[in-house]
C-alpha cells in the first residue's frame, strides 16, 4: 500500500508533468484566471516572442481592479491609465482567443468570484491567477495560488508552472461557532494566532467541524485570506456542500462526466495518518467577532479588547506596532468599540458574495446608518448583484442609506475612484489593512460583513452580538 | 535576462518588519502596461511627501544609500499583493540583492524572474549584516552567487543557501519559458493522459 497522503499531496501528484532531481517540478495548470492589472506585460511578452496561448479554452479573463462601480459606468473609464489597462485586456482576450467577461457582461465581477460562480473552479484542479487572493478557490479542494506576471506569461505559453512542493500545514477549527461569529472571524483569528509569516512555505488545509459547517461562501472567505497568513494556498476537502454548489454551474461537467468527476472528487481528502509538518488548532467556541487595529492583518483582536501598546510586543514588531498606532491614529488602552468610523465598505473577493450581503442586510433591516456615514456595498459580481436585488436585499441597503454599486474590486484596493481620503477611517470587509491600501493615509479596520453593518449603524466599531 | 554572478555594492538597512508590496510600489503605479521605469516610484509613499519632495530621513534618500544595490530588511519582506511591479521597481532602482529572515512566497519567486537574488538568513546573521549596512557608504558588501557567500565590509564571510535550479537560471541568465518549452513533448503527453482520466477539465 502507498503511504497515506494529504489532500495537497493528492492534487499535486495528479498534476506533475516532470520532476527534476532537485525536486523542481513542472506542474500542469487546469485553469488560468486573468485580470487587467497583472497581465499586460505577460501578453506583451508573448507578442515579442511570437508565442501563442497554449490552452485558451482553460484561460478566463475579466476586468475587475480598475473598473468604476458607479451606475453610470457604461460612459467609460475616466482615468486614462485605467482605461488603457482595461482596453488592453479587451484586446488581448480577443487576439489570443481566451474566455472573456467584459465590463458590459452581467457575469463580470471580481475574478475570484466569477471563477467559482461560472463553474470554472472545480475540485482537484490546479488554478492560478496573477493575484494573491487566488487562494480563494482552495475552498473547492482546488490547489490555487497567486503568481507573478512572469509566471502569468509562463502559464499562458506553456500551461504549466515551475514549482517546488510546499510543506503541509493543518489548521483545525474544532466545535461550533457561536452566534455572531463568521468565516471572516475564523480566518482573521487564525492569522492572529500564526502571524502573517506563519504560513510561509506551507499549503494550509483547513478542517474541523466549524469548517465543515460553513457554506461554500464561508469557505471561500477562509481560504481567501490564507495568503495573509503567508501560505501559498489554502485548501478545504470537497464534500456534499461543495458538490451541491458546483452542480449545474455553466462550466461544471454534466451527465456521465459529472458522475466520473464526482467519483474522483470523493477521493480528495487527507488519508488517515498522513503527515503534516505543522498543526494549528483553534476552538470554534472560543473565536469571537474580531477586528484589526493596525496595518497588518495579524494585528487582530476580539472586538471586546483594547488597543495594545508597542511594549506588548517583542523584536521588530515593537517598532512596527508603534508605526501602526501612529498611522492609525490610535492610543494604547483605548477600547476598540470606542473607535469612531466614517466609512463602511462591504465587498471584495473576501466578502462580496450573496451570503455576505445577506448577513449585513440582516443587521441593517429597517434601520438607518449613522448621520454623515459614507457606506457602500459593492457586490462581487453582476450576478450577485442581480440575486440580491431579487431577494430584496438591495432595497434594505438602499433604505438604510448605503450606496448600491456595480461589481468590481472598488475600495478593497482603491485603484478606481472609490478611495478613502486622508485620515478617513473605514470598517471594511476586505482583506488588507496595509498603509495606503484604501487610499493615501486612509485607515482600515478589517471586519466581517455583519460587523461592518453594525458599525455603519452606530458610527463606531461595534460588537455585532449586541444587535442580534 | 541579465546574468547574475557577483555584486559588490552598498547595502541599505530597512529593519522594518512586514514591508509589503503596497509599500514597495503603491497601487497608483500599477496602471502601467510596461515593466520599466518604476524605480523612481519605489517606496513612493515613504520616500516622497504629497508634493513629491523627498523625505530626507528615508533611508534611500540619504546620500550614503542612494546608490544601494543591496537591501537588508526585516522579517516577511514582500508580503501582500502578487504584483511583480514590486521586484520591477526594486530592480529598476538598482537593487540586486535583498537579505531577510523571511520573504513572502510570491515575491521571493518574482525576484528571481527579474534577475534579483533574495537571500534568507537566520536572525543573528541578518542582525550582523544590518549593523554593517548601518555604517553607510563605507560598508560595501560582496555577494557571490557562485560561491554562495556574502562578505561584509570587515571581511566576515557568511554562507547562504539557494535553490540549485534558481541559481543555475540566475548565473546563466536563462528564461524559464524557453526552458519549459523544451519539455513540450512531456506536456503533450501529460495532456493526452489527463484528457482520458479527467475529461471534464
Ligand atoms: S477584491 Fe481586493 S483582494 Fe480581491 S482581487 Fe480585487 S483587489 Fe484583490
Amino acid at each position: 500500500m502507498s503511504a497515506p497522503k494529504t489532500l495537497y499531496d493528492k492534487i499535486w501528484d495528479a498534476h506533475v508533468v516532470s520532476e527534476d532531481a532537485d525536486g523542481t517540478c513542472l506542474l500542469y495548470i487546469d485553469r488560468h484566471l486573468v485580470h487587467e492589472v497583472t497581465s499586460p506585460q505577460a501578453f506583451e511578452g508573448l507578442r515579442m516572442t511570437g508565442r501563442k496561448v497554449r490552452a485558451p479554452e482553460k484561460t478566463i479573463a475579466v476586468p475587475d481592479h480598475n473598473v468604476p462601480t458607479t451606475l453610470d459606468r457604461e460612459k467609460g473609464i475616466e482615468n486614462e491609465e485605467s482605461r488603457i489597462q482595461v482596453e488592453a485586456l479587451d484586446k488581448n482576450a480577443r487576439d489570443f482567443g481566451i474566455n472573456y467577461y467584459p465590463v458590459s457582461d452581467i457575469r463580470q465581477g471580481i475574478v475570484h468570484i466569477v471563477g467559482p460562480e461560472q463553474g470554472w473552479t472545480l475540485p482537484g484542479m490546479t488554478v492560478v491567477c496573477g493575484d494573491s487572493h487566488t487562494a480563494t478557490h482552495g475552498a473547492f479542494g482546488a490547489l490555487a495560488h497567486g503568481i507573478g506576471t512572469s509566471e502569468v506569461e509562463h502559464v499562458l505559453a506553456t500551461q504549466t508552472l515551475i514549482q517546488k512542493k510546499s510543506k503541509n500545514m493543518k489548521v483545525e477549527i474544532t466545535g461550533k461557532l457561536r452566534p455572531g461569529v463568521t468565516a471572516k472571524d475564523i480566518t482573521l483569528a487564525v492569522i492572529g494566532a500564526t502571524g502573517t509569516a506563519g504560513g510561509t512555505g506551507y499549503v494550509i488545509e483547513y478542517c474541523g467541524e466549524a469548517i465543515r459547517d460553513l457554506s461554500m461562501e464561508g469557505r471561500m472567505t477562509v481560504c481567501n485570506m490564507a495568503i495573509e497568513g503567508g501560505a501559498r494556498a489554502g485548501l478545504i476537502a470537497p464534500d456534499e456542500t461543495t458538490f451541491k454548489y458546483v452542480m449545474g454551474r455553466p462550466h461544471a461537467p454534466k451527465g456521465a462526466q459529472w458522475e466520473a468527476a464526482l467519483n474522483w472528487w470523493k477521493t480528495l481528502y487527507t488519508d488517515e495518518g498522513a503527515h503534516f509538518d505543522k498543526v494549528v488548532t483553534l476552538k470554534g467556541e472560543e473565536i469571537e467577532p474580531v477586528v484589526t487595529w493596525g496595518t497588518s492583518p495579524e494585528d487582530v483582536l476580539p472586538i471586546t479588547a483594547t488597543v495594545p501598546a508597542p511594549e506588548d510586543f517583542t523584536g521588530g514588531k515593537v517598532e512596527a506596532a508603534r508605526r501602526a498606532l501612529d498611522y492609525m491614529g490610535l492610543k494604547p488602552g483605548q477600547k476598540l468599540t470606542d473607535i469612531a468610523i466614517d466609512t463602511v465598505f462591504i465587498g471584495s473577493c473576501t466578502n462580496g458574495r450573496i451570503e455576505d450581503l445577506r448577513a449585513a442586510a440582516a443587521i441593517l433591516k429597517g434601520k438607518k446608518i449613522k448621520d454623515g456615514m459614507r457606506a457602500m456595498v459593492v457586490p462581487g459580481s453582476g450576478l450577485v448583484r442581480a440575486q440580491a436585488e431579487e431577494e430584496g436585499i438591495a432595497q434594505i441597503f438602499i433604505d438604510a442609506g448605503f450606496e448600491w454599486r456595480l461589481a468590481g474590486c472598488s475600495m478593497c484596493l482603491a485603484m478606481n475612484p472609490d478611495q478613502l481620503g486622508e485620515y478617513e477611517r473605514c470598517a471594511s470587509t476586505s482583506n488588507r489593512n496595509f498603509e495606503g491600501r484604501q487610499g493615501y493615509k486612509g485607515r482600515t479596520h478589517l471586519v466581517s460583513p455583519a460587523m461592518a453593518a453594525a458599525a455603519a449603524l452606530t458610527g463606531h466599531l461595534t460588537d455585532v452580538r449586541e444587535m442580534m | 535576462m541579465e546574468k547574475f554572478t557577483k555584486v559588490t555594492g552598498i547595502a541599505a538597512p530597512m529593519p522594518l518588519v512586514n514591508i509589503d508590496t503596497d509599500m514597495i510600489i503603491p497601487k497608483v503605479f500599477l496602471k502601467t502596461i510596461k515593466r520599466s521605469g518604476l524605480g523612481v516610484n519605489l517606496f513612493d509613499e515613504m520616500r516622497y511627501d504629497r508634493q513629491g519632495n523627498e523625505i530626507a530621513d528615508f533611508v534611500l534618500n540619504k546620500p550614503q544609500y542612494r546608490d544601494a544595490q543591496i537591501l537588508i530588511a526585516g522579517d516577511n519582506f514582500g508580503c501582500g499583493s502578487s504584483r511583480e511591479h514590486a521586484p520591477w521597481a526594486l530592480a529598476d532602482f538598482g537593487i540586486k540583492v535583498i537579505v531577510s529572515t523571511s520573504f513572502a512566497d510570491i515575491f521571493f519567486n518574482n525576484s528571481f524572474k527579474n534577475g534579483m537574488l533574495p537571500i534568507v538568513l537566520p536572525q543573528e546573521q541578518v542582525d550582523l549584516l544590518m549593523k554593517d549596512a548601518e555604517k553607510g557608504a563605507n560598508a560595501r558588501m560582496t555577494v557571490d552567487l557562485e560561491a554562495q557567500e556574502i562578505t561584509t565590509s570587515d571581511g566576515t564571510v557568511i554562507g547562504f543557501e539557494v535553490d540549485s535550479f534558481k541559481k543555475h537560471c540566475l548565473l546563466n541568465g536563462l528564461d524559464d519559458i524557453g526552458l519549459t518549452l523544451e519539455k513540450a513533448a512531456a506536456i503533450d503527453s501529460f495532456e493526452a493522459v489527463a484528457a482520458q482520466a479527467r475529461p471534464w477539465v
